[in-house]
């Protein structure tokens, strides 16, 4: 077992590891953050993507170890202390881009990433981003426009 | 202004606040003081016997609890089918035992063969590798033709032969069509295979089986679509475990399409294990697992023959499919392409004669049973390309036979058993043809061409039977089970409202749709409601979740119970202010006297019903809770016309979806922006279906496609913007809502149009297709081109 440290959401925590766990595994089964989800086990689905150092990482693919001093941040981490949803969530939600809600976590915290690296990113370039996160439900029509919404580029609210 | 409160507004969902901050309650979330962790020994081969399984030194690994094999549930029964198909004859299906381990054979790549219980996930898989097992390999079978050969290996040695059953639908038809094809003025006559599916929601499934020694009671936490359905058979059927002994919950689910309908091995596993072990067991899916233990869907190869008079009229269809089963009955896999499937093939078409044989085949794959549109999707594919194909070859215009044969009046009594009660497909297709433009289709065309693509469009309508169904007809017809369901709406003191439902949402929105059901009957805001499902503990005994029935049977439920609570609480107000209780009237939350200026408020006649100390307790009991058990009369009928345009690669033969059009009648609606996402995520897997998807076996047995890496889910940049439309409302004639359901529709209604103007451009393109089999992947598209 390995003893591990890391800032998560802000918070130092630390646990001991096995040198297989994965920092999935660590967040949700150590840290109780289960809002962080396993949809695969080849790395596809990115229900999991977390940031760690600033950059979207798919947290199934990485060891707990390997993030040992990183800063790590979920989706728990995400809306306002008062509950008040980021402006990416708050856009999930208006343009309703969930369903089932599993792979939503993971569609977040893409869209973070995206959206600081393109912050007016084409609907092209929207779905050509997505290609690592895959969703059942939505067929993806509201979630791009819920990405387009959350760059500050026009949207109609979803529906009538 | 659209409405923002009740029936026909589009609130912002409740339940996404908990889904967007990761506080969703999936099961995989719940963990429970001293669980151990199972890990399934899965069969590797796809057929063979087992010799023996050696034990003792994964039992002797570190962390190791106890392991199961077969021989650890003799004496508890299987898992049992919910549905019997009598055949031609008259006789019954035959029905394998299907064991929860395997019993001295393996069957499909993925049966269990032995579990391992152990202090965490990774010890438990660690000692699942040390077990030595000796499996002889038999000779598999794959494709349903060759199964049912003479002389084929057999799936089940204790069956006659590995087909299950051979259904004829409407038997006493069957001379009557073969005569009206045999002197028909033109036949069309197509050969298709409807593609093996994985339902694949993106929640694996989980099971945590618990047991409290105290009181006896087992608890089984599961991504069910249907706790109750799961109670029932497992108690019933397989462990022998009264229901009041018994608990079943479905917390937050993630996704279910039909493959979380049925009960599966390893809830009865989980459940059973739990108790011997006398402490709490979970297992979680991998990926990987779910591939090869979730029940497939689809999988149909058929022959259709469409019969026309001289005047283009629909005079006759004749179908002929193969189904495959699988190598074991899953809960409704008999139902399927039968009762789901035959019932649908008049579609939208005024067909006199129709006459459908299929043959359900054992093979040794996965059990393959229900996903999203369960039989109608293969129904309606097969005719909606039989059409096309007609049209090609009279050289007439697609929609035009279409609309020539269309049902017009209702209600349509079809001559495969079932009865429209309502719909408009003439409205359907005009708006189609609004919203498609397709006058601005060739110029569109030869833009397509200057860039060297072919570009295609098609067309098709479909019909579905939702809302399953009347009890006392599937009874009839071989459920195993009733298909009502149940509400109970609880009143506080205060004023506000729980809802209990035997529906179940893994997605559908139910805690914000139900809420503006009610909120408009009594005129109160919807945040006063709430909705609990997913617990046998507290809900009554419901049927869950599927064939696109929340609404239109849970919903009407409601509305029923809720009717009773009205009808109570107006007796209190009469009381209350010294009035008849006719002349009570109930509107935005306040009882008036009709005719006078006297009224309560809801909040006062609630408390009233609570702290009845000015109540007419001889008349009437304190208390304002009711429950109601709605049986539908008869089936919904939601229909549309899709449209399709494609643009297909001419060097490579990639296909591109440039447009996606759906123009549906849902009946009245409840909230758009719900049945807008329905739609779209329909629509989705129907085009994946058309263009990606694809369940490949080898002839060995072996599951090719069992990986994300293999399987072609659609991806964002898979698809198009979704144009869709649900203006045209003919409401149902028989539930209290008008409501007909609209989860399935996507999905049945765009196989055929994707598939049609894949021929479409192809044949712009100077190919002689008529058919390109599904999915229509780049390399099968060219090599169609070079025909």
């Amino acid at each position: 077992m390995t003893e591990v440290s890391m800032t998560v959401n802000g918070v130092s925590v630390g646990g001991s590891v096995e040198g297989r766990t994965l920092l999935s595994s660590f967040l949700r089964e150590q840290l109780g953050l289960t809002g962080t989800h396993v949809g695969c086990d080849t790395s596809q689905c990115g229900a999991c993507v977390v940031h760690v150092n600033g950059d979207a990482v798919k947290s199934c693919t990485i060891l707990a170890v390997e993030a040992n001093g990183a800063e790590v941040a979920t989706i728990e981490g995400q809306a306002a202390e008062d509950g008040t949803l980021s402006v990416v969530q708050q856009a999930f939600q208006d343009h309703h881009g969930l369903q089932c809600g599993f792979c939503t976590p993971g569609m977040v915290m893409s869209t973070l990433a995206l959206l600081k690296d393109n912050p007016k990113p084409s609907e092209a370039e929207v779905r050509k981003y997505l290609e690592g996160n895959i969703c059942r439900c939505t067929g993806y029509h509201n979630i791009v426009r819920a990405i387009m919404a959350a760059s500050g580029q026009d949207v109609a609210i979803a529906a009538e | 202004m659209p409405k923002d409160h009740g029936i026909g507004a589009s609130p912002k969902r409740r339940e996404d606040i908990r889904f967007l901050t990761g506080n969703g309650n999936y099961t995989d979330d719940m963990n429970i003081a001293g669980q151990a962790y199972i890990h399934f020994l899965r069969s590797d081969v796809a057929h063979g016997t087992i010799n023996g399984i050696d034990t003792a030194a994964a039992a002797a690994m570190p962390g190791v609890v106890k392991i199961f094999t077969s021989v650890d549930f003799e004496g508890v029964g299987g898992v049992p089918c919910g549905w019997e198909i009598t055949d031609r004859q008259g006789n019954a299906m035959q029905e394998p035992k299907h064991p929860i381990l395997a019993e001295g054979k393996v069957r499909y790549v993925g049966e269990m063969i032995a579990a391992v219980i152990a202090e965490t996930a990774d010890l438990a898989r660690d000692a699942a590798e040390a077990i030595d097992l000796d499996i002889t390999d038999l000779p598999a079978v794959v494709n349903m033709r060759a199964a049912l050969v003479d002389g084929s290996p057999k799936v089940h040695d204790d069956l006659t032969s590995n087909l299950c059953y051979d259904w004829g639908f409407v038997e006493e038809n069957r001379d009557a069509v073969d005569a009206a094809i045999k002197g028909a003025a033109h036949v069309t006559t197509l050969e298709l295979v409807n593609n093996r599916l994985i339902a694949n929601p993106m929640e694996p499934r989980v099971c945590i089986g618990d047991y409290d020694r105290s009181s006896g009671d087992s608890t089984l936490f599961t991504t069910s679509q249907n706790p109750h359905v799961v109670r029932l058979l497992m108690g019933a059927f397989v462990l022998g475990i009264p229901e009041h002994k018994l608990r079943v919950v479905s917390p937050d689910v993630g996704g279910g399409f039909g493959t979380k309908i049925f009960h599966y091995a390893e809830e009865a596993f989980s459940t059973f294990a739990a108790k011997v072990c006398n402490r709490a067991v979970k297992w979680t899916s991998s990926r990987s697992e779910a591939f090869m233990s979730d029940a497939h869907g689809r999988d149909h190869v058929t022959k259709i023959e469409l019969a026309l008079d001289g005047d283009n009229n629909f005079v006759a269809v004749r179908t002929d499919t193969h189904a495959n089963m699988g190598a074991y009955l899953s809960t409704f896999a008999p139902a399927v392409p039968t009762w789901l499937h035959g019932t649908l093939m008049a579609g939208n078409y005024k067909t006199p004669l129709i006459y459908v044989n299929v043959k359900a085949v054992f093979t040794n794959t996965v059990p393959v049973d229900a996903y999203r549109g369960a039989g109608r999707p293969e129904a309606t594919f097969q005719l909606e390309r039989v059409i096309d194909k007609a049209a090609i070859e009279l050289g007439v215009d697609p929609i035009a036979l279409r609309r020539q044969n269309f049902v017009t009046e209702f209600p349509y009594a079809t001559p495969v058993a079932v009865e429209y009660d309502t719909g408009d497909y003439n409205a359907t297709m005009d708006k189609l043809e609004q919203m498609a433009d397709f006058a601005g289709f060739e110029a569109r065309r030869a833009e397509s061409e200057k860039n060297g693509k072919l570009r295609g469009l098609g067309v098709n309508t479909y019909i579905e039977a939702c809302g399953i169904a009347p009890s006392n007809l599937v009874g009839q017809l071989g459920a195993r089970a009733g298909l009502y369901e149940s509400a109970t709406v609880r009143v506080n003191a205060t004023g506000g409202l729980v809802v209990m439902t035997g529906s179940h949402s893994h997605g559908q929105g139910h805690e914000t749709s139900f809420p503006q059901v009610i909120a408009e009957m009594i005129g109160i805001d919807e945040s006063m409601i709430e909705i609990v499902h997913g617990d046998t503990a507290k809900v009554p005994m419901g049927m869950g979740t599927y064939g696109s029935r929340s609404l239109a049977v849970g919903g009407s439920a409601m509305v029923r119970a809720t009717e009773k609570i009205i009808n109570k609480a107006k007796k209190i107000a009469a009381h209350l202010m010294e009035a008849s209780d006719a002349d009570i009237e109930l509107k935005d939350g306040t009882f008036s006297v009709a005719g006078t200026d006297k009224s309560v408020a809801w909040g006062d006649v609630t408390l009233a019903a609570y702290v009845p100390h000015n109540y007419p307790l001889e008349d009437i009991e304190p208390g304002l809770e009711e429950t109601a058990f709605y049986d539908p009369a008869n089936f919904t009928y939601p229909a549309g016309a899709y449209a399709c345009e494609v643009e297909v690669d001419k060097e490579t033969g990639q296909v591109t979806i440039e447009r996606m059009m759906a123009a549906d009648d849902f009946g009245n609606i409840v909230n758009p922006m719900i049945v807008d996402g329905q739609v779209h995520g329909g629509l989705a897997q129907g085009i994946g279906q058309a263009l990606l998807e694809g369940c490949i076996y080898d002839d060995d047995g072996q599951l090719l496609s069992a990986s994300f890496m293999d399987y072609a889910m659609p991806r964002a940049d898979d698809l198009p913007n979704f144009e869709v439309d649900h203006s045209c409302q003919t409401p149902c004639t028989h539930n209290p809502l008008g409501v007909k359901g609209c989860g399935e529709a996507g999905a049945i209604g765009s196989p055929p149009s994707v598939v049609n103007a894949v021929v479409n451009a192809l044949r712009s393109g100077g190919a002689d297709v008529t058919h390109v089999d599904m999915p229509l992947s780049p390399s099968r598209v060219w090599e169609a081109m070079q025909s």
